[in-house]
C-alpha cells in the first residue's frame, strides 16, 4: 500500500514537472515567467532523481 | 529561443552543484572501529527481513561477556541532527570491554536519517572530531527520515497502534513511530525491529541516547516511565554528587505516544530511558548553524537569553561543548548499568573500559577513537 502510494507520488510530481516544464517552453516573452518556472521546477527534479 | 536555453544551461548548473554534495553526502561511509570488547556484529535486518537492502537497515554491535547476565540496548542517532548519541555510543564500541552480560549498540539508530540533511536550516553536511592521529569526520544527519526512503508524507501522522494524531513530519521521526508494526511505513519497520530485539533477546534496560535545545524544558535529564522512575533517580542523584553536574529526571508522559521511553516500557520487558543533553546547535534563535557551533555550542545570542533566564540550563561564555554532552551521556549510561547491576545481580551488566565525564572533558571525545588506517579491515563497519 505504502508502496503504491509512493509510486503515485512520484507519477504526480512527473506530471507537475512536465506541466512546468511546458510552460516554461511556451512562455515567449516574459524572461521572470520562464526564469519562475525554472525555479520551481528544481525540487521536482530532485526528487525525480532520487537526490533530496 | 536563445535566452531559453542559456536559462536551461543555468538549470543544469544549479541543478547539478548542490546535487553532487547532496549526493556525496548520502553516500559518505563512517568507519566504525570494532573495539576489542566487540563479539560480533549483526544487523537490524535480522529482525524484521523486509529491512534488509533498504537505507533504514543498520548494524547492530556486540560486546558479550565471558559470564552471562542482563542485557543493554544503546541507541545513537535516533535523531541524527544530535550526534552526541552516535557518538557516545562509538566510544562504548570502540574501547568497551564487557566482563559479564550484553551489551547491544545501535550508533545509527535512524540510518536514514543520518543519509539527509534539513531544508532551510542550512547545516554544515559534515562535522569533524579532533583525534591523536587527525580528524574523523561524520555525516551531519537529520532529525527525520530521508525522504528518498519514506515518502510522501501524510497530512497527519496517525500513531500505530495508539491512534494519536501527530505532526506529518513524525511520520519519518523513529521516536514517534515505537512500538512499530511489520508492515507500516518504514520508520515503523524500524522501531517494530527494535522491538523485536528487545523481546526476543530479552533486553533488560534500553538507553535511547540524544540532545535537546537549552530553550526546551525537557534537556539535560534522563526522561523515564513509571518503570524506570526509581533507578533514574539514584542515577540522576549519583552523577550529581560524585561527577558534579546535574541530570534531573522527567517523568514519561503516559498520554504522548510513539516515543521510545513510553513504549519500550509498554511492549515489552525493558526498562528505558531517554537521555538528553543540551545542545544549543538545535536551539532556533542563535547565529549560523555552523560546524564550529555544533562542537563548541557558544553563540552570543543564546548568551543575551541566559543572561535573561529565557534558558532551562545553565549557560555562558563557555557554550556546551560536544566532549561535556558525551561525557555527561557516558557518565549516566555507566551509572544505569551500575545501578542496576547491584540491583539486580542475576542480571548485572559489567563493563569496564568506557570513559567517564571528567575523562572525556579533559582528553576529547577524539581521544577514545583509534586510527581506521591502522586497524585490520574485518574490524571495520562502514556506516
Ligand atoms: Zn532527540
Amino acid at each position: 500500500m505504502a508502496k503504491f502510494i509512493m509510486i503515485t507520488y512520484y507519477l504526480l510530481t512527473a506530471f507537475i514537472a512536465t506541466l512546468f516544464f511546458w510552460n516554461f517552453w511556451q512562455e515567449k516573452k516574459k524572461i521572470d515567467r520562464q526564469i519562475l518556472y525554472l525555479l520551481v521546477l528544481i525540487p521536482l527534479l530532485l526528487r525525480l532523481l532520487r537526490i533530496k | 529561443m536563445r535566452t531559453k536555453i542559456i536559462l536551461l544551461i543555468c538549470l543544469v548548473f544549479i541543478l547539478i552543484w548542490p546535487a553532487i554534495q547532496l549526493y556525496q553526502h548520502r553516500h559518505f561511509q563512517i568507519p566504525i572501529v570494532a573495539g576489542p570488547g566487540v563479539t560480533r556484529v549483526t544487523k537490524l535486518s535480522h529482525y524484521l527481513p523486509a529491512l534488509k537492502g533498504t537505507m533504514a537497515d543498520t548494524w547492530i554491535f556486540w560486546l558479550e561477556g565471558q559470564e552471562s547476565g542482563g542485557k543493554a540496548l544503546i541507541l545513537g542517532n535516533s535523531h541524527a541532527n544530535e550526534p552526541e548519541g552516535m557518538l557516545a555510543a562509538l566510544v562504548v564500541i570502540e574501547n568497551g570491554l564487557v566482563e559479564r552480560g550484553t551489551l547491544l549498540v545501535i550508533p545509527q539508530f535512524n540510518h536514514s536519517a543520518s543519509r539527509a540533511t534539513r531544508p532551510g536550516d542550512g547545516y554544515p553536511l559534515y562535522f569533524n572530531i579532533d583525534t591523536k592521529w587527525g580528524k574523523k569526520k561524520f555525516r551531519m544527519g537529520n532529525r527525520e527520515a530521508s525522504p528518498l526512503d519514506q515518502w510522501p508524507d501524510p497530512d497527519v501522522y496517525l500513531h500505530y497502534p495508539d491512534k494519536q494524531l501527530l505532526s506529518f513530519l513524525d511520520a519519518r521521526n523513529v521516536n514517534r513511530t515505537w512500538p512499530g508494526r511489520p508492515k507500516g511505513l518504514l520508520m515503523e519497520q524500524v522501531t517494530y525491529a527494535a522491538m523485536e530485539l528487545i523481546r526476543q533477546e530479552k533486553v533488560d534496560l534500553v538507553i535511547d541516547i540524544h540532545g535537546a535545545e537549552t530553550m526546551f524544558p525537557v534537556t539535560n535529564c534522563i526522561v523515564a516511565p513509571e518503570k524506570s522512575a526509581k533507578l533514574a533517580t539514584m542515577v540522576s542523584l549519583t552523577v550529581k554528587a560524585t561527577e558534579k553536574f546535574d541530570n534531573h529526571v522527567e517523568p514519561s508522559p503516559p498520554k504522548f505516544r510513539g516515543l521510545s521511553h513510553r513504549e519500550i516500557g509498554d511492549y515489552s520487558d525493558a526498562m528505558p530511558f531517554l537521555l538528553e543533553a543540551p545542545i544549543p546547535f538545535l536551539d532556533q534563535p542563535t547565529g549560523p548553524k555552523t560546524e564550529k557551533f555544533l562542537l563548541d555550542g557558544k553563540d552570543p545570542f543564546l548568551l543575551r537569553l541566559s543572561r535573561k533566564n529565557k534558558l532551562f540550563v545553565p549557560y555562558d561564555e563557555t557554550g556546551w561543548p560536544i566532549d561535556k554532552r558525551v561525557g555527561q551521556h557516558l557518565s549516566v549510561t555507566l551509572e544505569i548499568l551500575r545501578q542496576y547491576s547491584r540491583r539486580t545481580p542475576e542480571r548485572s551488566i559489567i563493563i569496564h573500559n568506557v570513559p567517564r565525564y571528567a575523562e572525556v572533558v579533559e582528553k576529547g571525545v577524539g581521544y577514545y577513537f583509534q586510527d581506521p588506517s591502522q586497524v585490520r579491515r574485518d574490524r571495520i563497519y562502514l556506516n
